[in-house]
């Protein structure tokens, strides 16, 4: 049987109580072995697969051919990247699910190969893209994540002078704040952020464009700007005491835990240790606020509406919270916070649901069984219900948004023919590979404006 | 333009970090951003060192053409006592944050208004840019500055230079009037406008007061915050029956909407953690246990 090389993963038992990082990664044995499953299609599906593009044959025939520098040169010619898609993408929906082998057994492990190259990459110090001489243009980044930090590649190849602005005292946007430790490991995003230094990326840290410095301003300062500020705004629940002490926003959590290291003996930054926490949301944001609050000691359950079929989170985080140890509430939802007298979270009350038929969604609809209502006991209440983009830089600023606050950026560009937005705050929170798609869309649009200008 | 990056030549550069009161600092720093925007109302965050805490902090003045940001703050515990220790430059400022005051966006309707601030405890500081603004544009602003004792007075002459009438109280009476705040404005009652900031229990007691003298109120919320731009919702607050976020909805609200007892009961969620903290960063291993708070029964 042609089966994948699976990735070696840390034992849930010992990584429940650390955030190392939890896929191991292919050793070279491996990497080739996998490599070689490859069927080196003349018309590969895979690359269609891939928001980006990456030429995944090629990079593959490079790694059977001992040639990792050139591999490496192969994905950076499509992704700005690869250390960190080869982490967070979802593969299996993408890239994976095209492969033919995928068809009657397993695809090829493309995001494991790419993690490969990208590690060794990184490890040895090859070189990053190279640095064009000045072309005279400069154009302004909003946002050190994903996308900004995509576009910020792209036109630096190209020979463009860019700045971006980080409202944050560490770059690298949800990679950093977002995304724990142990599923990416900072020192991946800052290697990632130092390769786009030395290509001459000059970050502002502790920008808080539309109150540090106006939008207007950037506007009137550079040829081009790209708002690439995400979905940084939390949604809470709606229902009665989620004030109380006790009830965070899966953003606070993570933040805290991952920007503030939190987790770390004698950290500066406190994270509230309790005893059972209740995650509420199906996605990937929900798996890491549970894994990391796991991490730190907590009984952890996900509340989750409908069921284990319906979960949007990505497969592998959900097998991985499952095996550290997760429950999963299911077919339930909170309609009201418990609390004692001291305003502190004692439990909270959840009405059973069912599933209805497939909605226009085309996933299962659910509703509330009438009067069937449970208590949970628990002293924590995370919400991961999902983002919203933050107003701060477009709120006083020429920029349009439409009613739920995303920027209306049709085709990448916004009312302003200077000013380009992608990502998370454009579509709301959706995924890095996605944000990063926009962000080289963004840049080839920008290269294409300025030489013509 | 300036440019701060993690690894600066060009790091928030301290020009005096200096005790002005007992366990009250006076913090002046090089922030060109920071000072080329703000105005009377927005504060700032500001770290230490890298592994800092993210510390919110009130801005006391701005020098538009010097650059400096000048920021009074009190050890109150592990994160405030490391940054006395800053000589140098700190890691990061961050802001300005908020939203400015009200009045100030809207000072043309305040004009020939009767206004009082009050100021309790180390909740002056950002009374005097805000009437030191008013003052500069025509306003005319009363103050009342309510401390525990003559001891943790500070600013008293640049208070002065900002408004009509500075009335000072403290607990003990060891400087003005003895009595509270809330003593003082029932004396001085004739108000169209009040401001008031400091304490969350100071400025309930304030707020309570003026609804029964029917003098509209600004209360400024200093809540626990993280990143102090939206981002995570630690700082929510229930004003009016409505989830707001301090940070970027305030931290200037309508004192009679805001929720303080609820307010309250959130500044208490990590005084273990920073109880703890801070008492091993005073007595190092030496703590015996037994004060209640370090775990050590």
């Amino acid at each position: 049987m042609d089966e994948k090389v699976i990735m070696r993963n840390l034992d849930p038992e010992v990584r429940s109580h650390t955030f190392e990082e939890v896929a191991l990664g292919y050793n070279e044995e491996e990497a080739l072995k996998e490599a070689n499953r490859c069927l080196q299609c003349m018309n590969p599906r895979c690359v269609k697969g891939c928001p980006v593009n990456i030429e995944i044959p090629r990079f593959i025939k490079a790694i059977r051919e001992h040639n990792l520098e050139e591999a490496y040169h192969v994905i950076l010619e499509s992704s700005s990247l690869p250390a960190i898609c080869g982490r967070v993408c979802p593969q299996e929906k993408q890239c994976e699910k095209m492969c033919i082998k995928g068809f009657k057994g397993d695809a090829i492990a493309i995001g494991s190969l790419e993690r490969y190259v990208a590690d060794y990459a990184l490890e040895h110090h090859l070189n990053v893209m190279e640095k064009k001489p000045s072309i005279g243009k400069k154009v302004a980044i909003i946002g050190s994540g994903p996308s900004g930090l995509t576009c910020a590649g792209e036109l630096l190849k190209e020979g463009v002078d860019v700045t971006i602005y980080e409202s944050l005292h560490k770059a690298g946007g949800v990679l950093t704040y977002g995304i724990p430790e142990f599923r990416l490991p900072k020192k991946i995003v800052e290697d990632e952020v130092e390769n786009l230094k030395a290509m001459g990326a000059n970050i502002i840290l502790n920008a808080v464009v539309g109150k540090t410095i106006a939008l207007e301003e950037l506007e009137n300062t550079f040829d081009d700007v790209y708002i690439a500020t995400g979905a940084g705004l939390p949604k809470f629940l709606g229902i009665p005491n989620e004030n109380a002490n006790g009830v965070f926003s899966a953003n606070e959590i993570l933040t805290r835990i991952n920007l503030m290291k939190s987790y770390e003996e004698d950290a500066k930054t406190p994270v509230k240790k309790g005893k059972k926490a209740i995650v509420v949301g199906g996605g990937n944001v929900a798996m890491d606020a549970a894994r990391s609050l796991k991490r730190i000691g907590y009984d952890v359950s996900i509340v989750y509406r409908r069921t284990m079929e319906e979960l949007p989170a990505r497969k592998m985080e959900i097998e991985h919270a499952v095996e550290e140890g997760i429950i999963f509430d299911l077919l339930k939802n909170p309609k009201e916070i418990l609390i004692d007298e001291n305003y502190n979270v004692r439990g909270v009350k959840v009405a059973l649901m069912e599933l209805t038929d497939v909605d226009e969604s085309g996933r299962r609809g659910v509703k509330e069984i009438p009067g069937q209502t449970e208590e949970i006991a628990c002293d924590t209440i995370v919400v991961a219900l999902g983002t919203m983009p933050n107003p701060i830089a477009t709120e006083n600023s020429d920029i349009i948004t439409d009613e739920k606050g995303l920027i209306i950026a049709p085709e990448g560009v916004t009312n302003n023919p200077n000013v380009y937005a992608g990502g998370d705050a454009v579509t709301g929170a959706a995924t890095v590979i996605l944000a990063m798609e926009a962000g080289k869309k963004a840049a080839s649009q920008i290269l294409q404006q300025l030489k013509e200008a | 333009m300036a440019c701060y990056n993690e690894y600066g030549d060009d790091m928030y550069k301290i020009l005096k970090n200096e005790p002005i009161g007992e366990k009250i600092y006076l913090l002046e720093v090089e922030a060109p951003l920071v000072v080329k925007n703000c105005l009377p109302g927005q504060f700032v965050i500001v770290m230490a060192n890298e592994d800092s805490e993210r510390i919110p902090l009130t801005i006391y003045d701005y020098n538009r053409e010097t650059s400096i940001l000048s920021m009074i703050y009190q050890v109150v515990g592990s994160s405030t006592l490391e940054l006395t220790k800053k000589k140098e430059s700190l890691f990061s400022v961050a802001g300005p944050l908020g939203k400015p005051s009200e009045v100030v966006t809207n000072i043309e309707e305040y004009k020939g208004k009767k206004i009082v601030m009050i100021g309790g405890g180390v909740g002056i500081a950002p009374v005097y840019p805000q009437a030191k603004y008013f003052k500069n544009h025509g306003l005319s602003v009363d103050i009342i500055y309510g401390a525990k004792n003559k001891d943790l007075l500070i600013i008293l002459e640049e208070l002065k230079s900002v408004c009509d009438h500075l009335v000072v109280v403290t607990d003990d009476g060891s400087n003005g009037k003895q009595g509270l705040v809330t003593d003082a404005l029932k004396e001085y009652h004739d108000y169209d406008l009040c401001i008031v900031m400091g304490s969350t229990i100071m400025m309930k007691f304030v707020c309570n007061l003026t609804k029964e003298l029917n003098i509209k109120t600004i209360a400024s919320m200093n809540p626990i915050m993280v990143d102090g731009t939206g981002m995570c919702g630690a700082c929510r607050l229930l004003v009016g029956n409505e989830v707001k976020f301090a940070c970027v909805d305030g931290p200037e609200f309508d004192g009679h909407l805001v929720d303080f007892d609820a307010a309250i009961k959130r500044m208490n969620l990590y005084k273990e953690e920073e109880g703890r903290r801070y008492l091993k960063d005073l007595e190092g291993d030496t703590h015996s246990g037994g004060c209640g708070i370090c775990g050590d029964k």
